[in-house]
Order: structure tokens, then sequence, then C-alpha cells
């Protein structure tokens, strides 16, 4: 394991000088954009009246769909989705027309002042009415594994069912935000706030009619991301390039909380429909899983979210027959994408919350009930999709975390304590996570990267990954840092920028660092080979002979410090800077047939969340958690604890106080952090214990660590069950409480008074 | 009922003595707003009045270490320190610059992120330097607003514990951490060995430390700045005013009735923010110091209209410590900070979190218009919906507490989706005293979230009233409950949970009352943390 440094932007973080894409000095003559979003879910846009807006004051411009010289579409990867609609709205929140003014709050003003005629159309908004109607953005996906209705035919323990998850928004600490700025030539230079930078470059350059080559996107930290500015980024970064190049002026487009909460699309939430057979160890037999997933009014990424959710329904467990299918509702709100585990946590929740009602029903503690349906090592460890899970940790991570968690006592001590206490009643459950790492799409899976060494010996490294937090630059500047045998001090890794590395994919999938670093590390291993060339054949030693280790080079019994090296390789006219690549190999995918071996290996973990509920009012109190993940050999331990426990906090709170609600109209209600509640300080448990399972990646991934950025979102997971559990104990555990969610308050007290129901059975 | 605190009825006409004369001092007003910043005074004139702190720094000083998240003071990202003279030191508090306007900074000293480094060279701050040590920051947006929370903190408490930290951090949300690593930072940010020893830099002791040199230089900028005129700001078509007297603030309300009026500006912050509401006057209180009192007798405390939510409720809390949780949960520190008292009881919003036990401990407003006060019960100025017993050229001065009440039980309790910094879906007070056969002598009970209102639950009280306080009164109380109120269903809750635990928070007030017969634990804030 590697030193545990802090993150390369801390200091900056703490004096406020990290600058964001908003705090970048604006250039003389810097316009602003604010949008006029639809008022109806769906409808026909009649008339538009902008005479008040025209006149308001410092307005410049008004831009609409006829503005647009390219296409008019920012969709990632179907073309479904309109930057600005021309004469179809279809959700509440969806951008009609720009006002660009001399200042953002003019611009804000004006825009309110315009009049919109609609003619209203039928609008759709529930996901079981969607289907009935096959309102569906895109065909359905089928996942089938055995036969599935011979071992219906021949079970007696069958359980069937229906529950939900709701979706979750993103609720990055710094909005959307993109900056345009006209350059010589036609060209484009954009600052925005993206975790994909080339795809901006892609969809800037379609819209305003250019090549890739004339738009240059610039990026160098997001204020938090998650998956909200994978695609979604676009709209705003192809309208201010839109205005940029209209009136050949600095454009900026940041939004407003509210604005970016209406407009922008969330997690996909999901209705499930399943039919299971279990024995009565509980292992499960056959399942029949139908997921409605709620994409909202375009594709987006709706379809990788949903081969993802289907590569994850089996989590850590062996399911041999199977007949999963995801259905991709279309209704007229926001269009869901990418948030952090990408369908996977969605595809796992469901697995785990039939579990859990079979561990109910058969009395055997939901724990064993896991572990009986576990993969094995060497058998029954093959996907419904076809991959062999070659590197299975689970068995031995979650005998680790039952004891040092102390499971078994605890599980008796809340039993006793829910004997006597009425109003409070607490809940334990353990849930376990294997996450698979790579793109479901193969030719993603690659990466580059930029090392300069400057005569000094300073280096800067530039890769195609995104800085959103994670410490992905930390972790790259370290890598470079441990292959040039240098101080991370005389690393620096700088703002993504298209210019500099091509086609980068998105910094997603929590590949981030295992792409990225790799191409750090092939770049740097080549300029260092070509210094131990250099230097093998001036001092006359074997290349063996030659280390590079604490900032210096030592040759034989000669040391010499990595600067002077690095200017006597000057001197002698060797190449100090190099490009370096990387592709993960062995993947393959058919997307027809939904199988193949898309994920070079899989990430573990397992969480085990006390709760306390309040049987009065439905709240409840996170008391304890012990998250044991497995982060390979970790690059940075505290970057790695600091995203398993902050993916666990913000699972827990997609699961619980995090509650997305859309009124009649198809409105969402909750667009603020005054409506929508992510957890706050008091919500972290007075005990956490976080600790990495020791593990060695069993694949050649940079340094054999692991990928950590989505895997332990799914460890919040155990926080819901244990707030079951805690319910169950009103029916003194017989029930299996209909509890969906978002578990708020009002949810769980549902569900305590429908298990009170059966308290005297 | 062997014990009668509670006023009656009565609302006498008072006539105060010094009656207002104010019209020659109304020509000398300052049109300049000045505050200190980074050690230096920082003089404002002919700005927008509406124009907000946030705004300033980042578009006028260029200063963008203070970051917007939300504009509504619920993200804590803009979060910034401001201190005021208290008995001849600086006292400090956070507060959302997105919601506090500019000219509310008149006379006092501001810090913002980048005041920690200001002349300190490559040093970090404690609180920093802790920060950073503690991996207390991922993407770094929310940092600068959880940096200032906590330096605030460093200066007011010394070795805060875990309460402590969450409160003063209630109002800071982060996106990427789970919080762990930023309360480690507060945990240790005490023992950060730092050699600079200025002022900014020096942790607050139990015993205050000698005035040094920083702090001597800006204590005498702000002598210098001590506001002798009210403020008067005219700027496109807006006025706004901060008398600094009574008189003046009276004379001023009964000249401009429409006028908006505000002291914290937590609601009509967002207002301007969100709605984008032009408010054409403005009268602010925050300048008048005689606002800002907190008066106890013997039998009752008096929280003048500008004094912070923060300041009542350290106050309140001495007399009713069952009010803790409430207080705790009732909004983020720098909300508490800025918002008053008063202002959430003039506010009358149906969800306001004060009005329930206010409305139970029977409080008194002192109500005023130019020389004339009244007192009106608490009870009686709720008409309906936005609708108040309040005369134009009309304000509330002040609140009026009854304190004396031995023997009492009381209780008020909130229920949200989360604990910090959340709108109740229902908030309940009981107030009730039992008499010597344990029946119920006295009763009060009210209910937020419930009505149009907030409002008491009469014909519940009435059942109650004179009954024996057992589980038979208690079940048909609750049947009474559902008669008593017809809640909405919204964002926040649906009817029939805000009905359903309606009636739970009276059990569960009941359960305390027994709680010496049947012990037990009924709040999820008295479990004992496992460890």
């Amino acid at each position: 394991m590697m030193k545990s440094i802090a993150h390369e932007s801390a200091h900056l973080h703490v004096t406020g000088e990290a600058t964001f894409a908003d705090d970048i000095p604006q250039l003389a003559g810097t316009l602003f954009i604010a949008l006029f979003i639809s008022e109806k879910a769906h409808a026909k846009i009649e008339a538009i009246d902008f005479s008040a807006v025209e006149a308001s004051a410092g307005v410049v411009s008004i831009i609409t769909a006829y503005d647009i010289v390219g296409a008019n579409d920012c969709g990632p990867i179907i073309q479904d989705d309109p930057i600005l609609s021309a004469d179809e709205v279809n959700y509440i929140g969806q951008p009609i027309f720009a006002v660009v003014a001399d200042s953002y709050l003019n611009a804000r003003k004006a825009v309110k002042k315009a009049h919109v005629t609609y003619h209203e159309l039928e609008a759709v908004f529930d996901l079981d009415e969607a289907d009935k109607r096959q309102s569906y953005v895109l065909p359905p996906m089928l996942l089938k594994k055995g036969n599935t209705q011979q071992v219906f035919n021949e079970s007696d323990l069958q359980l069937e069912g229906r529950f939900k998850v709701g979706g979750q928004e993103h609720f990055y600490l710094e909005g959307q935000v993109a900056y345009a700025v006209p350059q010589e030539d036609g060209c484009l230079h954009l600052w925005c706030s993206t975790q994909h930078p080339t795809e901006m470059q892609h969809l800037v350059a379609r819209c305003c009619g250019l090549d890739a080559g004339q738009v240059v996107v610039e990026m160098r930290r997001m204020g938090g991301g998650f998956g909200g500015k994978e695609s979604q980024s676009a709209l705003f970064c192809c309208l201010a390039s839109i205005a940029a190049q209209k009136l050949n002026r600095p454009v900026k487009c940041r939004l407003d909380r509210d604005d970016d909460m209406l407009i922008t699309g969330k997690r996909h939430h999901f209705n499930y429909d399943y039919r299971v057979a279990f024995n009565d160890t509980g292992k499960i037999k056959a399942l029949q899983l139908k997921m409605l997933l709620g994409c909202g009014y375009s594709a987006d990424l709706s379809g990788p979210v949903a081969t993802r959710a289907l590569c994850h329904v089996d989590n850590a467990y062996s399911l041999q027959q199977v007949d999963l299918s995801a259905i991709f509702c279309k209704t007229n709100t926001q269009s869901n994408t990418a948030f952090r585990g990408f369908g996977g946590p969605q595809g796992a929740f469901a697995t785990e919350f039939i579990i859990d009602n079979i561990a109910r029903l058969t009395g055997i503690d939901a724990l064993d009930v896991r572990k009986n349906n576990f993969y094995g090592k060497t058998e029954n460890n093959v996907t419904p999709y076809g991959q062999i899970v070659d590197d299975n940790v689970i068995h031995e991570l979650v005998d680790e975390l039952e004891i040092s968690s102390d499971y078994r006592a605890r599980r008796e001590a809340i039993r006793i304590f829910n004997q006597t206490s009425t109003v409070i009643k607490k809940g334990l459950a353990l849930t376990p996570v294997k996450f698979g790492i790579s793109f479901n799409v193969v030719h993603f899976n690659q990466a580059g990267a930029l090392i300069h060494i400057y005569t000094d010996g300073s280096v800067r490294v530039n890769h195609g990954g995104t800085e959103m937090g994670q410490g992905l630059h930390t972790k790259v500047a370290q890598i470079v840092a441990n292959e040039l045998g240098i101080s991370t001090n005389f690393v620096r890794a700088t703002a993504t920028d298209t210019s500099k590395v091509a086609n980068t994919s998105a910094t997603a999938a929590s590949t981030g660092s295992d792409l990225n670093g790799k191409a750090a590390q092939d770049a740097a291993r080549q300029i260092k080979n070509r210094l131990i060339d250099f230097l093998a054949e001036k001092y006359a030693v074997e290349k063996t002979a030659i280390i590079f280790i604490n900032d210096e080079v030592r040759i034989n019994q000669q040391t010499l410090a990595f600067r002077d090296v690095i200017q006597q390789a000057y001197e002698s006219r060797i190449q100090l800077w190099s490009d370096g690549f990387y592709k993960t190999p062995g993947l393959h995918w058919d997307k027809d047939k939904l199988s193949g071996s898309p994920f070079y290996y899989y990430a573990y973990g397992a969480s085990v969340s006390e709760v306390a509920i309040d049987t009065l009012t439905g709240e409840f109190r996170l008391l304890r958690a012990d998250l044991l993940h497995d982060a390979g050999n970790s690059i940075n331990y505290g970057i790695d604890i600091g995203q398993i426990e902050g993916a666990f906090i913000q699972g827990m709170g997609w699961l619980t106080t995090e509650q997305l609600v859309w009124n009649d109209e198809g409105r969402l209600m909750t667009h603020a952090p005054s409506t929508y509640k992510i957890p706050a300080v008091s919500d972290c448990p007075p005990v956490l214990n976080v600790k990495l399972f020791e593990n060695k990646n069993v694949k050649d991934t940079v340094m054999r660590s692991k990928a950590v950025g989505e895997p332990p979102l799914l460890l919040g997971f155990s926080v819901f069950f244990a707030i079951r559990d805690a319910i169950s104990s009103v029916s003194n555990y017989k029930i299996n409480p209909p509890l969906n969610a978002p578990a708020t308050a009002e949810e769980i007290l549902n569900a305590v008074d429908y298990c009170n129901g059966f308290s005297d059975d | 009922m062997y014990l009668y605190w509670f006023h009656p009825g009565v609302t006498p006409l008072i006539v105060v003595a010094s009656a207002v004369s104010s019209s020659d001092r109304q020509s000398e007003v300052e049109n300049v707003i000045r505050f200190i910043l980074y050690g230096s005074i920082i003089s404002v004139e002919n700005i927008d009045p509406s124009l907000t702190v946030l705004q300033y720094l980042r578009e006028q000083l260029y200063r963008s270490g203070t970051k917007e998240g939300c504009a509504e003071g619920d993200c804590g990202a803009c979060t910034v320190v401001v201190g005021e003279l208290v008995d001849g030191r600086i006292s400090l508090k956070s507060v959302n610059a997105c919601i506090q306007f500019v000219a509310m900074l008149q006379g006092k000293v501001l810090f913002t992120v980048e005041s920690l480094k200001a002349g300190q060279g490559k040093t970090l701050h404690p609180v920093q330097q802790a920060m950073v040590d503690s991996h207390g920051s991922q993407c770094g947006f929310c940092t600068s607003g959880f940096v200032m929370s906590l330096f605030a903190l460093f200066k007011t408490t010394v070795n805060p514990d875990r309460q402590q930290i969450t409160d003063a951090l209630s109002g800071n949300l982060c996106r990427c951490t789970g919080y762990r690593p930023i309360i480690d930072a507060a945990l240790k940010m005490h023992n950060i060995d730092n050699k600079q020893q200025g002022w900014i830099n020096r942790p607050a002791l139990i015993k205050p430390q000698p005035v040094d040199d920083y702090e001597q230089r800006v204590i005498y900028l702000l002598e210098k700045i001590r506001p002798q005129h009210s403020l008067y700001l005219n700027h496109s078509g807006k006025n706004y005013y901060a008398p600094l007297t009574l008189n003046e603030l009276a004379q001023l309300r009964q000249d401009k009735p429409q006028a908006t009026l505000v002291a914290g500006n937590t609601d009509v912050g967002l207002w301007v923010n969100k709605q984008l509401r032009e408010l054409p006057d403005v009268i602010s209180l925050v300048m008048v110091d005689e606002l800002k009192t907190i008066r106890s007798s013997a039998s009752d405390i008096t929280i003048g209209a500008a004094v912070s939510l923060s300041e009542a409720f350290q106050a309140l809390v001495i007399y009713y410590p069952e009010l803790t949780d409430l207080f705790r949960r009732f909004a983020s520190k720098p909300v508490c900070n800025a918002g008053t008292l008063v202002g959430n009881v003039a506010n009358g919003s149906p969800i306001g979190d004060s009005m329930p036990i206010l409305l139970a401990l029977q409080a008194v407003l002192i109500l005023r218009k130019g020389s004339v006060q009244r007192e009106l019960s608490l009870d009686k100025f709720y008409q309906g919906y936005q609708q108040k017993d309040l005369k134009p050229g009309e304000f509330i001065e002040a609140i009026r507490i009854p304190i004396n009440i031995n023997n009492y039980k009381l209780a008020s309790y909130k229920v949200s989706k989360r604990y910090d910094q959340d709108i109740s879906a229902v908030c309940a007070a009981f107030v009730m005293a039992l008499d010597e056969s344990a029946k119920v002598a006295h009763v009060r009970i009210a209910y937020g979230g419930m009505a149009a209102i907030p409002a008491r639950a009469k014909q519940t009280e009435r059942i109650l009233c004179g009954r024996q306080w057992d589980e038979q009164v208690l079940t048909e109380a609750r049947e009474q409950l559902a008669q008593d109120f017809f809640p909405l269903s919204d964002v926040r809750a649906t009817s029939s949970y805000r009905q359903k635990i309606a009636q739970n928070l009276l059990t569960r007030f009941y359960l305390e009352t027994k709680a010496q017969q049947s012990p037990g634990i009924f709040q999820l804030r008295d479990l004992d943390v496992v460890s």
C-alpha cells in the first residue's frame, strides 16, 4: 500500500483558492445565459411572446432552436435530446429558449418575462402506466439463463411480489456551468464542469457545425459529478457555445440550483416485479425479475444503465436460472442519467430485497441466507451473462466483517432490546457487494496520458480522466512519482484538456485510475526507459544497475539527483516527454445476447448497519456502521477510505431521506436543498468503522489496486435492510415489511403500522 | 387549577413615555455602508440594496473562495463569519452570505475563507490544516463553507465535543465525504501546533485571551465605523432603511406601511434570489439596539425583534431544557445566527417551528405602531393563512414568554425527513399541569404543519381538561385530534401521515410524562450510542 497523502488540491480547497469553472476570471464582454424552461409536461408550443424579454434591461440576444447552426441535439447515444425545443416540450423543465444578457441577474430577470402559449397533450408519469401504453425510449432487454419456468413448476417454496426504489438527485455542490469563448478562425474554447470533455467537444462541434478540431474543452476540476456531469453537462456546453458563436462574445451558462434540478436527469427509479423459487436453506433456485426503468422523456444513457443493472442483479450470488428483463419506460419527466453505480445498485438492490424476504419466510438469519447463495470460488461461479467470477473473496471478506462487527452477539442483543422497548426498535443487517469493473462497452476501456519532465526535474502529467473530488489526479501523480522514483511534490497533474490527450472516455464506471493511471504509468515508463538507456551508455553500466528512488538515480555506487540526470539528458538531446496509452485486456461483450466477459475484475465489500426506528413517527437513526471494502492494493489509503465512507452515506441517502416528489402535473417539487434532503452532518453515525480488506487484484491493474468510486455506494443497502429488520420486529420478525425505497419516515411508519396489524399472530 | 400563570386575555394599550420626535434626526442619515474586511475598512456606495454579500464578494471583489451552492441558505457553501463588538470584544457568528444583504454588514467585520490566510504566508490556519490532515475535502466546493463554520467554532468553543461540532456544521452540506473526516478535523483543530499566534489563528479559551494587536486594530476600526446614524440607501428605484433607534423605526414603519421588514433576511433573501422579487422599500431592524435585548423577570422573558434565534434559544433553554432538541433541529447554525425568533413568529408560516411551543406557552406579542404599544396573545395573532392581526404601520417589537411554570410538563417535538436543517412535516407542542389527584388541571396543545396557521388543538384540550391523565383519555384525545385538524398533503408528507403523527406525538408526550412509572426510551435522541 502506498502513502496516504492528502488530495493534491486539499490546500487549495481549504483556502478557497481551488478554481472552479465559475471562478475563472471572466474576459471583458462576457455575457450570461438564463433558460426559459417548459411549464407543461407534454405540449405543443403554439406561440412565444418575447416582447417583454427583448425590452428587459441588459438583454443582448434571444437564442431559440432556429439559431442552432448544426444539429439541435445533445443526446450522448441516440439523437433524441433537443438542446432547445422548437415545437414540442416533453417535461416540465425542458429548455425552450435562452436569454443572453450582460449579467447573470439580468438574464434571469428577463427570461421570466416571456409568455409561452401551449397546447397541452396527454402526459405519462407513472411507470406501470407507461409500460401499459408501451411508452418506451428503447426496446426491452432480456437476460435469460436456464429454464426458470421448469423450476417454478417443480418448486414448493415460491414467492412473488412488487417493490420500488426511488431515483436520486446528484446534488453536486457545484451546479452545471460552462464558459465558452470564441477563438480565431471559428474555433471555440470551453471551460466547463464535466466528466466527459471529449463528448462535450463532439457535441459542441456538432451543434455549432464545427470540426472536433475546432473545439477545445478544458476542465480542471468539478465540484462533484457523481454521473450527473457525464452526459448532462452537454446541454449547457452546447448553449454557451451556440450563443458565443452567434454573438462572437464570451458566454457563460451557469444554473441556479432550482433550474439545475428541474432541468437535469437523476438516478433511474425502478419498479420491480419478481417471482422467486428457493429451497429450505433459502438458496435461490430460479428468479424471474421484470424491472421497469424510469427513463424520463429520452434515452440518454438508459441503455447502458439497464445493461449494468441486468449484470448486477446477481450481486454476490450465484443465480443459475434467471429470467430478467429491463423495460425502458418513457415518461414526461427529466431524462434520467448516470449516477454512481450506473444501474448496478438498482440491479443488486432487487436481489437483496428478495433475499431479505426469503430469510424472513424461512426463519433463517438473513446473513446465512446470503451466505447460502454466494458465488463459489471454483464452482457455481458463472454469472448469468456468462463471465466466470475468478477473483471471489466475498466469503472471507464477509467472515472477517461478521467477526469484527460482532454481528451475532449484536443480533441477539437487539432481539432482547426489542422485546422490552415498545417505541424504539432496533435493526441490524449485513449486506455484501460484488461490482464489475470496466465499461460495458469494450472500446471505452482505453486511455491516454502525456507527461512532460522539465529541465529542473519537475513533472506535469496530463491524462484523459477528470477530477471531481475522487482523488484521481492525486493517484495518477503518485503513480508517476512512484515510477520515476521522485516525490509527488514534483509531479503536478493538470487540467483535462482535449487538445492534450484526445478521444478520452468519460471518467465513469469507476475506471478513472485503472485506465488513466496505467496510461500515465506507460508514459512515465517510456521516459524512464530512455533515461536508463542514456545513463547505461553514458556511465557504461548494466541497465539493471540503474535505480530511480527518493528523488535520486542510483547508478551502481554513484548517486545523482534526479534533476541533474534530467539536465544531463536534456543536454544529450533525450526526449523528456512522452505519451502513454492503455487498453484493458481480455474484454468481450455481445450486446445483443447480453453475454460475454464485460468486466476485467470485480470489487467486493460488505457492510453492517445498526439502526433504531421510532415507531411513533417513522424516523430512524443510524447508530453504527462497519464497512469492509476491497480496494485491492490501495494506491492511497486516505482517499480510498474517503470514497468508501462518502459512497456509503450517499447510498444511505438514496435509500432513506432523498425523496424526489413530482406533483400531479409532473412538476418536480423537490428542486432545492430546502425540499430535497441529502444526508447532513448528524446523519453520519456516531460509530463508523471503515477498513480496507487486504487483497491484491489478481488482474494486472495499476499497482494491483481496484476501482473504488462506485462499488461502496452499495454498502448503503445495509442501512435500508436494518430499517426493514427493525420494522419487522413489531411483528416478531414474521412479516416482510412492505417498505419501498426511499425509506422516509412516512414510508417507515406505514410499514410499521402494517406489521403492527400482525403483532398478535 | 392550582397554578394560574398565563396572562388574562387583556390587550392593554400602552403609550410609550418617550414619544417619537425623530423628524429632525432623520435628516442625519448615512448613505455609505462601512464594514471591515481583510483588516481594512471597506466603504460601499451606490449599490442595489438587495445585493447579497455573496454577489458582492464574487462579482465585485473577485474573491471567489466563497461559493454559491443553492442561493437559499440551505447548503452552506457560502458560509462566512461576521463579527461585531460585544462588551469590548469581537463576537463571531457564521452566516450564509447568499441571503445576507451587503447593507446588513454596516458597522461589522466580515471574515471570508480568504481572511484566514491573509498575511499569513503559506502556513495554513489550524482549521485548514486539520481539514487537510483529515482528508476533509474531496471535490472542495463545499470546503470553504465548512472551513468558515469551523473557524467560528474554533474561535468560540475550545475542544468542542461531537454534539457541538454537529451543531456548528448543521448548515453545511457535503456530498462527497459523508462528514466523518470533517468531524475528525473539528475534533483535532485545537491540537494543531501552529506557530502563527495571530488573533485569527488563536483558538478561543475558556478565559478570554488578552486583546492582541490584530484584535485591537479590528476593535479600533469597529469603533471607528460604529454607526452614528441610520443607514439609507437609494438605488435604481429601491430604498433601504436601517434606522438606528426604535423611535425612528416606528416612525418609518408608520410612514411606509407597505415596506418589507427584515431582520435576519433568512426568508426575504429567498424572495430576492429565487423569485427575483424587486423590493421597493425595505426596512431593516438589524441596527436597532433596543430590539436586540433580552429582558427577564421573575415571571417571563421578553425577547426583542432583532434578537437572533441562536441568542433567543440560548436564553430560553435555561428555563426550558426540554426544548433543547427542538432548538437543535430548528434550523442550521448560520440560519439561527441570522434569523430572529420574532421574524419566525411574524412570518407566520404554518410550518414555523417556534409557534407551536409559543402558543402552548401562551406567549404574548408586544406590538407597536408609532408611539402606541399593545399586547396581543399569540393565540389571537394568526387569523388565517398569511393573515395576522397586524395593523398597517404596526410591527412586533418583542415577544414575552412566561417562564415561571413549575410543575408543568412540557415538550415540543419536530418531525421532518432529516434531522438537521429541514422543514417540519409536523411540529407539536404540549404544556400540561396535573393536580394532586393526577387530573389534567391545565393543558395547551399546538401544532405546526396541521393547518393553514400554527394552531391550537382546542377541542382536544377540552377533552383532556379535568380528566384523569391515563390511557383512556389519551385514546379519546387521539380520536379528537383527527377532528381538530385536516392537514394537507405536500412534498414533505401526506395528510394521513400528518394526522397519524399528530396523534402519535401526543402518545409520545403521554409516555414521557409517565416515564417514572413505566420507564423506556421514547425518542431516538435518548438512545445511548452503541460502541
